[in-house]
C-alpha cells in the first residue's frame, strides 16, 4: 500500500484543457450507437480533432495525464464518456469533476484526480501521490480531494461490476466488508 | 432535526427513520429507466451475472422503464441492431413499462413516464439519461446513472451507496410577466447558479410562482436542474400534482405527498423575484452563459429548434402556434418541431396546432431527442447558428462542432422564426398555458384532492 511519501504514479501532462468540458465534448453525440468499450476509444475528444489524432495513432502514450479545470464531463450520463478515456488508459485530474461522470469513471475504472489548484503545462511530469500531486516540472505541490466515501468499496471492489457481483453473492455487506457498517440493506 | 423532500424520500426508501445529508444509503428503487443506451446496460448486466452461477433476471420487470426515443426510427442498421436487442431482452425479462417507436404509446422518456402515471411523488427514480431530474417535478427523488450503475440497479434493486445530497432551496416569489416562462425562470437560475453551482446537490424549489405553475413549467424547471449540476430538482407535491395525476396521467387511488419539514436544513436559499424577469437566452457554449434577450436582440438565426424533453410539451407548442398562426417563418430560416410525445402531437393536431405551424412553414418531426443531441435529424451546417427550445448548447451539441446553439423559450424561438435574427414575442398573444389534454372529469379530481 502506498503511504504519503511515496507516489502512487509518475505521469506525463500531455493536455491541458479548460472549465466545463462536457460529456458533448469528450464523446460526441453522433457516436452514441457505438457502445463497446472496446470500440469507444477511437471517438474520444472527436471534436478536438488534434487531441483525438493524438490519441488514436498512439502518440500519447497510454498513462498519460489529462489536466482539466472545473466540472469535467458536465451534462449527459453517457458512459462512452468514460469508456473512451479508460480505453487510453489516461489519468484524469481536474479541479472538479461533474457527478454523473465521477460516478461512471469511478464504476468503469477510470483514473480521476480531484485536485482544485493542479495547473501546469502540456510536457510536465507528474507525480501523484495518496494526497497530493507533485508538478516536478515547476516544483509546485497541489492537494488533492479523496474520492466520495460512498465510492470506497466500488474502487477497492475494482469496478461496479465486480462490487456488484460480489453484493449479488452476499459477499460484501452494504458499503463494504460484511459486519464492518452493520448488516444486510434493510 | 426536521428533513428536506430529499432526504425524507431516501430515508423511507432506506427504511430509516430519518438521513441528514452526508449520509450513505443504499435506497430501494421504485422506477429504473432506460432508452437505447439499455442496450449497454444489458451487456454490463449480463456480466455482472458471469461465473456466478446465477440465472441472470431483473429484480423486478414492472419496476423497469425502456423507452426509444433516442434514434427513432432507426437511423442506422448499428441502431436498428441495438434496438433490436433490447426488444428480445425486453421480450424475455417480461418488462412491462416498455414503449417502443409506435403513434400510440411513443414519444421521449421524460414525457412518457409522468403523462403514463410512472412516476409518483415520493418515488426513487433513476435513469440512464442526466435528465431523470425532470421528474422531481412530481416530487419524487429522481437522478441520472450510468449503464453500468443501471445494470447494477436491474440486478439488485438498489442504488448502491448512494450520499444523501444538500439541497439549495429557491424560492420563487411573483408572477411571471406575460409571455415570461419557466424557461426563462430556469436559465436565469443557473445562469445566477453556474453550470456547477449545485453540483452533488438538490434543488428545491418553492414560492408563489411554483405553487401557480402546472406541472408542464415545473417539468421545465426540474429538467434543467441538471445543467446547474444538480443531482436532482424537486417541487415540493401539491394540489396541482395531484390534478395532474388524476386528469392526464390517470392515476388512481391514494398518493401520499411528501413534503418537506417547516425546520429542514438547506445549504443555501436564494431567492428569485420572477415579476421583474425577462426573457433569457443561453449563449454559445455553455449553459450557464444567460444573458438577458436585450442583449443579444437580432442575432442571425438559420435554424429554429421547437422541442424535446425540456420543451416539446402541448402549452410549448400552442404558445408556438399562436404566435405563428396565419403568418410565415422568415426566408432563408428552417423551423423543427419535435413534439415530446405523440399524445401530445396528437392532442396537438385535434387543436388545430400543427396546422397553425404547417401553415407558417414549420417541419413538424416525429417525437424523438434525436435532434438536440445531434444524433438523428436537424444537424447544422458550418457557421450555422441555432436557437433552440432544447437543454444544451455545449460545442457539437447539434451535430457540428463549427455551428453555434442558443438556448430560449417556445414564445422566443416562435417570434425569432418570424424574423430570422433573436427577436423578443409580440405582447397580446394568447399563451394558454392550460393548454394540456382533455379533462374529461375534473369533478372526480376535485374530490380525489
Amino acid at each position: 500500500m502506498s503511504t504519503s511519501s511515496s507516489p502512487r504514479t509518475t505521469t506525463r501532462l500531455v493536455w491541458k484543457l479548460a472549465d466545463d468540458i462536457s460529456t458533448d465534448v469528450i464523446y460526441p453525440g453522433r457516436y452514441m450507437a457505438t457502445v463497446l468499450p472496446s470500440e469507444t476509444p477511437q471517438y474520444a475528444f472527436a471534436d478536438l480533432a488534434a487531441l483525438n489524432k493524438a490519441l488514436v495513432t498512439g502518440e500519447i502514450p497510454r498513462g498519460s495525464a489529462i489536466v482539466a479545470g472545473k466540472n469535467f464531463g458536465c451534462g449527459s450520463s453517457r458512459e462512452q464518456a468514460a469508456s473512451t478515456l479508460k480505453g487510453h488508459d489516461l489519468v484524469i485530474i481536474a479541479r472538479g469533476f461533474a457527478r454523473i461522470f465521477l460516478q461512471n469513471a469511478i464504476n468503469l475504472g477510470l483514473r480521476t484526480i480531484v485536485c482544485p489548484e493542479i495547473d501546469g503545462e502540456a510536457g510536465d511530469e507528474l507525480e501523484i501521490f495518496e494526497d497530493r500531486v507533485v508538478n516536478r516540472t515547476s516544483g509546485n505541490s497541489f492537494p488533492t480531494v479523496p474520492l466520495p466515501r460512498s465510492r470506497q468499496a466500488i474502487i477497492d471492489a475494482g469496478g461496479l461490476i465486480a462490487y456488484t457481483k460480489q453484493r449479488l453473492m452476499g459477499l460484501m455487506g452494504p458499503m463494504g466488508p460484511m459486519g464492518l457498517m452493520g448488516g444486510p440493506t434493510p | 432535526m426536521g428533513m428536506t423532500i430529499a432526504e425524507k424520500i431516501l430515508a423511507r426508501a432506506s427504511g430509516r427513520a430519518s438521513v441528514t445529508a452526508g449520509d450513505v444509503v443504499e435506497p430501494r428503487v421504485d422506477l429504473a429507466m432506460s432508452h437505447e443506451n439499455a442496450a449497454l446496460v444489458i451487456n454490463q448486466f449480463l456480466e455482472i451475472y458471469e461465473g456466478t452461477g446465477r440465472e441472470a433476471r431483473v429484480w423486478d420487470p414492472a419496476k423497469i422503464a425502456i423507452i426509444f426515443d433516442h434514434r427513432v426510427p432507426a437511423e442506422s442498421a448499428k441502431t436498428a441492431t441495438n434496438q433490436k436487442k433490447i426488444r428480445d431482452f425486453v421480450a424475455a425479462q417480461g418488462i412491462g413499462k416498455f414503449h417502443d417507436i409506435r403513434a400510440d404509446q411513443g414519444g421521449i422518456c421524460h414525457q412518457i413516464l409522468p403523462e403514463s402515471g410512472y412516476v409518483l411523488p415520493g418515488a426513487v427514480v433513476v435513469g440512464t439519461d442526466s435528465h431523470t431530474t425532470t421528474h422531481g417535478a412530481l416530487g419524487a427523488f429522481a437522478f441520472g446513472i450510468g449503464a453500468t450503475e443501471m445494470a447494477s440497479v436491474w440486478a439488485l434493486g438498489i442504488a448502491l451507496n448512494i450520499e444523501v445530497p444538500e439541497t439549495i432551496k429557491v424560492i420563487v416569489n411573483g408572477t411571471l410577466p406575460e409571455l415570461v416562462s419557466a424557461k426563462d425562470l430556469i436559465l436565469h437560475t443557473i445562469g445566477r447558479l453556474t453550470a456547477e453551482g449545485a453540483n452533488y446537490k438538490v434543488l428545491e424549489f418553492h414560492g408563489e410562482a411554483i405553487r401557480n405553475m402546472t406541472t408542464s413549467g415545473r417539468l421545465v424547471l426540474c429538467n434543467m436542474a441538471v445543467e446547474a449540476g444538480a443531482t436532482a430538482g424537486i417541487v415540493p407535491p401539491d394540489a396541482e400534482t395531484l390534478r395532474y395525476l388524476h386528469d392526464v396521467a390517470h392515476v388512481r387511488g391514494t398518493i401520499t405527498l411528501v413534503r418537506p419539514d417547516a425546520d429542514a436544513v438547506y445549504s443555501q436559499t436564494i431567492e428569485i423575484d420572477c415579476s421583474q424577469l425577462t426573457y433569457q437566452i443561453a449563449c454559445p457554449h455553455t449553459v450557464d452563459n444567460v444573458k438577458p434577450l436585450s442583449e443579444i436582440e437580432g442575432t442571425a438565426i438559420d435554424q429554429i429548434v421547437i422541442g424535446s424533453c425540456t420543451n416539446g410539451r402541448a402549452d410549448d407548442l400552442a404558445v408556438a402556434a399562436s404566435i405563428l398562426s396565419g403568418r410565415k417563418i422568415a426566408r432563408g430560416v428552417r423551423m423543427l418541431v419535435f413534439p415530446a410525445s405523440w399524445r401530445i402531437y396528437d392532442e396537438a393536431l385535434k387543436r388545430g396546432v400543427i396546422a397553425d405551424l404547417i401553415g407558417a412553414g414549420a417541419v413538424v418531426m416525429n417525437p424523438g431527442c434525436g435532434c438536440c443531441l445531434g444524433v438523428h435529424q436537424g444537424a447544422l451546417g458550418d457557421g450555422e447558428v441555432a436557437l433552440s427550445t432544447t437543454n444544451r448548447n455545449f460545442l457539437g451539441r447539434m451535430g457540428n462542432p463549427k455551428a453555434k446553439v442558443y438556448l430560449c423559450s417556445p414564445a422566443v424561438a416562435a417570434a425569432s422564426a418570424l424574423t430570422g435574427r433573436i427577436s423578443r414575442p409580440p405582447q397580446g398573444v394568447k399563451n394558454d398555458e392550460h393548454f394540456e389534454f382533455p379533462s374529461h372529469d375534473n369533478q372526480a379530481c376535485l374530490e380525489a384532492c
